[in-house]
């Protein structure tokens, strides 16, 4: 680690260090043995509770209506979320006022409430009986908070554009709306781009609030092989190794494409920027 | 109306347990994730590599799955067997959430211009002077609006519990919802309204601190 907050360690401040090491080692093993012993002691090692992950039904079941389901859910949420949020982030930033205001309110409302809340309303309101069942609940109450999310992120990216750029094409004649189409918003998307593939993470995270209302997909899957097997702990560590896998792949697809689109060394202006931009680095991105 | 009307008392007692998670796994989320945050940008390489460790396990994990995790696979361990529920939601917020403070904490130490540090350095001033005197008061401002917003989504991430037997304001609404379907949308839209101003209060709270600990620049 390089810093200035300190001279290069000398060899007593080395020593020193190897013991805070080993001393942590120490410290942080003792959990995860604890952990480990219970597991054992409490036979959860079996093989009959692990089996199910290695049968090839239930492999696929998991994949298949669980993690697949998911991301569909997740994928069409995302898509109807860009196209809400482009909507409502251009409206916040219409000249006038009619638009601005209730754009304003929408995408105010939608932030603000819990995603959960959100989905139980839509799911008892329009979901049950003859309406649209749960799993299109679960899509739209994912693009309606998605979507207000993408739209803070959109006006913050166009207003992220330099004012010159705006200025440029109205100095060659241009319309307010061929500005944004045509100049503004092709260089706002790029950089947008890593935020809207981190809200994708969130969206995936989202999907197993499903299981609230019974929604086919990973968590509620999870659910169905406990119930059938009692090995609740097995089958969420699973379950959760499937989340994060697909999360940390995505995020690495969204640190490429920010590392191509904006280069290595601009990122970190990005990244010290963000905070006051409203675009939020993708490590605060909490949901 | 008259259906939340009638039954103020148990909106208010809804919100209060909603409140109470907050709090409770707030104050418990902003320890520990200082504590994770103090780890990641210390000078001890295992400790940094554990906390992030856990900060990348955590973040891409649903929240869900964390509160499965503690309400139904750590009993199969004997573990939180006796354990009030809302202890239990507290714990499943506080590891959750940790993870985001501990970024936050982090991206605020981060955010201190290196120029800062070298000037504190080159009039001679030790590391924990530096530290004390010039870092951490600036690393302490730029951290508000992060920490703001990790503490919102938390007020937002309490209503999972719902699903977890905790009757808090999400689990009360649907239970209203149940009992009264031809009101669906004002009981709707009363509890978002009473998560809306949980939310501005919080996000007033974090920009009058911010605009009290603003220095001139």
């Amino acid at each position: 680690m390089s810093t200035v907050l300190y001279d290069h360690p000398g060899p007593k401040t080395v020593a020193r260090h190897r013991l805070y090491t080993v001393i942590a080692i120490v410290v942080l093993a003792i959990p995860v043995g604890l952990v480990i012993w219970r597991m054992a002691d409490r036979g959860q090692f079996r093989y009959a509770l692990w089996e199910p992950f290695v049968t090839p039904d239930y492999i696929r079941v998991l994949l298949v209506d669980g993690l697949w389901k998911t991301l569909q859910m997740a994928f069409l949420a995302i898509v109807f979320a860009i196209v809400f949020g482009l909507v409502f982030g251009v409206g916040k930033l219409s000249d006038h006022a009619w638009i601005r205001w209730p754009s304003w309110l929408v995408v105010e409302f939608f932030r603000a409430v819990p995603v959960l809340l959100l989905m139980v309303f839509i799911f008892y309101t329009y979901g049950i009986g003859d309406g649209f069942g749960p799993y299109w609940s679960v899509v739209f109450a994912l693009t309606l908070y998605n979507g207000s999310v993408l739209a803070e992120v959109f006006r913050a990216g166009v207003n992220a554009v330099p004012a010159g750029q705006a200025e440029a094409a109205y100095a060659i004649g241009m319309r307010k709306n061929q500005v944004m189409r045509i100049v503004q918003l092709p260089q706002a998307i790029k950089i947008m781009l890593p935020s809207i593939i981190s809200q994708m993470v969130v969206a995936l995270k989202d999907t197993s609030l499903g299981y609230y209302i019974a929604v086919p997909g990973l968590t509620f899957v999870g659910k169905q092989i406990y119930g059938e097997f009692n090995n609740q702990l097995q089958t969420v560590i699973v379950v959760a190794l499937l989340y994060i896998s697909v999360n940390l792949l995505l995020t690495l697809v969204a640190t490429r494409i920010q590392k191509r689109l904006l280069g290595e060394n601009r990122s970190e202006a990005v990244g010290r920027t963000d905070a006051e931009s409203g675009l939020a680095p993708e490590a605060d991105r909490m949901g | 109306m008259e259906a939340v009307s009638s039954d103020f008392d148990l909106v208010l007692k809804a919100f209060w347990l909603t409140v109470q998670l907050l709090v409770l796994s707030g104050i418990a989320s902003l320890v520990f994730g200082t504590v994770l945050g103090a780890m990641r940008v210390g000078p001890v390489a295992v400790l940094r590599k554990a906390a992030s460790l856990y900060v990348s396990i955590i973040r891409n994990t649903p929240l869900l799955i964390v509160f499965v995790f503690v309400f139904i696979a750590a009993p199969k361990l004997d573990w939180f067997i006796g354990t009030p529920f809302v202890i239990k939601g507290v714990v499943a917020l506080t590891v959750y959430t940790s993870a985001f403070v501990c970024e936050a904490v982090r991206s605020g130490v981060n955010s201190v211009p290196v120029g800062q540090a070298e000037a504190a350095r080159s009039i001679g001033m030790t590391f924990g002077q530096s530290m004390q005197q010039v870092i951490l008061p600036q690393s302490f401002r730029a951290v508000v609006p992060p920490l703001a917003s990790v503490l919102i989504a938390l007020a937002k991430n309490t209503s999972v519990a719902a699903a977890f037997g905790l009757m808090e304001a999400t689990a009360r609404m649907r239970s209203f919802t149940n009992d009264n379907a031809d009101q669906r949308m004002e009981i709707f839209l009363a509890f978002a309204l009473g998560y809306i101003i949980i939310v501005e209060v919080m996000s007033a709270g974090a920009i009058t601190l911010e605009r009290r600990w603003r220095t001139a620049r």
